[in-house]
């Protein structure tokens, strides 16, 4: 169970390097697995075990294409991941625009007591 | 009063425990430093206008105590501390943070590193999170979700790219 919970979203997806490997060379095109094994130098059960856990989480799309089996990547699990990011960024971005505003007041100030007041 | 906003916060992940955010704003760093560190004017930014800044309590000099506190207008409060432990005027705060509320955040809180310069009367503020492990790190960034984000980050940024 506690096995199942670990692949079971984009974050553990990705977390293994071999399949951050798998994904890299899928964002330039669809490819057969065997090309997979040759660029990644590991056997090909390997590869079909990540792979396989990659299609769990929409990763990783599938379709036949005569004796071929044609990879492509998926990006939009990866949403989330970078809603997260975003979302963190976002907040201080809202309490720095506050910030401007103070800091504008603050300029001012200062031109005041050293000029025409 | 129109306000020209100086730019955006860039955040980056440089290591799996750090959170390293910059930002430029078009004033003078012993203004961006007086704004971080008087409370009556941390009360007038720190909410981000998504509510109200209470407790903005500020003891500043080396083992003081920071604490800051908002009620967000949807009604729940949040709450930080910490101590401070270098002060350098204008130029550099070291300070640890902890998020109220999280069992056991005193024992491992994250250290903020904030850093100032000036040119041309503008300043970068550069302000650098580090937390013990990538786990914190995660929760800081309001998430229990744990695996290879800074990766994860950097490959959908490529994703991004390709797809145009």
């Amino acid at each position: 169970m506690a096995r199942a919970a670990t692949t079971a979203d984009a974050f553990n997806a990705v977390a293994e390097p071999r399949r951050r490997q798998i994904l890299d060379v899928l964002v330039g095109g669809e490819r057969p697995v065997n090309d997979l094994v040759a660029r990644l130098g590991i056997a090909q059960p390997q590869v079909s075990k990540h792979l396989r856990v990659l299609r769990e989480v929409g990763l990783v799309e599938v379709r036949d294409e005569g004796r071929q089996r044609l990879y492509r990547l998926n990006g939009s699990p990866l949403k989330p991941i970078h809603d997260w990011v975003k979302n963190y960024e976002q907040a201080w971005n809202e309490r720095f625009d506050a910030l401007d505003e103070l800091l504008e007041e603050l300029k001012r100030e200062e031109e005041g007591d050293d000029g025409d007041q | 009063m129109t306000v020209i906003s100086s730019g955006k916060a860039i955040l980056t992940l440089p290591a799996d425990t750090q959170i390293l955010i910059t930002r430029e704003f078009a004033a003078p760093k012993h203004l961006v430093f007086k704004a971080f560190t008087t409370p009556e004017l941390i009360k007038r930014w720190w909410h981000a206008k998504r509510g109200d800044a209470t407790i903005a309590f500020v003891d500043l000099r080396v083992g003081g105590r920071w604490r800051w506190v908002m009620i967000a207008d949807a009604g729940f409060e949040v709450a930080f501390h910490g101590e401070y432990r270098e002060i350098v005027p204008n130029e550099r705060l070291v300070y640890t943070e902890v998020f109220e509320g999280v069992p056991g955040g005193d024992d491992d809180p994250a250290v903020i590193t904030l850093t100032l310069e000036e040119r041309d009367g503008r300043t970068l503020l550069t302000q650098l999170t580090e937390v013990s492990s990538r786990a914190v790190r995660d929760m800081i960034m309001e998430s229990g979700m744990e695996g290879g984000m800074q990766d994860a980050y950097d490959l959908l940024e490529e994703v991004a790219i390709s797809l145009g």
